[in-house]
């Protein structure tokens, strides 16, 4: 998994590649617990994720939830395969997918 | 079939995706079918390596058996842990919100969604967990 960040004012996109599963999720938590002070508008690009199971919907979750406090949460370029999982989970009523 | 066994711990994940990944890919498993049963193996292995062998420090061992027969991926992930049967648990509620929503309980869920057949057994003092699906 690779993270990139790109910061616009009080807007953040992190755009997230590869596998998110038990063993990288841990890494994005931890890049996104310095971020969210004083921040708006999160977004995830997930055109170049291949892969997610139930630990990066936590965090997925967890980013929500907090989220919901202090401003909005997107979610773009979403893959066929990703999107089945967030429909089977009822992840598509929680989370903003552009 | 063919048989892994390997130490109950969540850093051997990729190990026993790749034992898995290899039995699927001699038979010319489709894509999309690899990696929703890279999940299902992903969530029941990484239940093993948190929860069979909590009360051993010293930890322990699972074996994990997969094979392809006219079409149906079977997976066998057997451990000595305490007994648990991960297919009585509730499923989460889907319609509740971000704030309602538990953190627990996705992966399981998630492996019944994604497998045709889940099923649980206590054998011989070890726990016994088979999924199918068709491909």
């Amino acid at each position: 998994m690779t993270i990139s960040k790109q910061k616009n004012g009080n807007a953040l996109t992190m755009a997230v590649a590869g596998r998110l599963d038990t063993i990288t999720s841990p890494e994005l938590e931890a890049a996104l617990k310095d971020e969210f002070e004083g921040l708006g508008t999160l977004i995830f690009d997930f055109s170049a994720l291949d892969y997610i199971s139930s630990a990066g919907l936590r965090v997925l979750l967890a980013a929500q939830k907090q989220m919901n406090k202090q401003g909005e949460m997107k979610v773009t370029g979403v893959s066929e395969v990703i999107m089945e999982i967030f429909e089977v989970t009822g992840f598509t009523d929680i989370l903003t997918i552009e | 079939m063919k048989e892994l066994t390997v130490f109950a711990g969540v850093d051997r994940l990729g190990q026993v995706t790749e034992f898995v990944n290899g039995v699927l890919e001699e038979a010319d498993c489709p894509m999309k079918a690899l990696m929703q049963i890279d999940l299902a193996v992903e969530e029941l292995f990484v239940n093993i390596a948190s929860y069979a062998y909590r009360e051993r420090p010293e930890g322990g061992e699972a074996v994990i058996r997969a094979g392809i027969e006219d079409g149906l991926v079977t997976i066998v992930f057997e451990d000595g842990g305490v007994p648990f049967d991960p297919t009585a648990k509730e499923d989460p509620d889907r319609t509740a919100s971000a704030e309602e929503r538990e953190i627990g309980g996705l992966g399981i869920f998630l492996t019944k969604k994604i497998m045709d057949d889940i099923s649980y057994e206590y054998r011989n003092g070890r726990n016994v967990l088979t999924v199918t699906k068709r491909i």
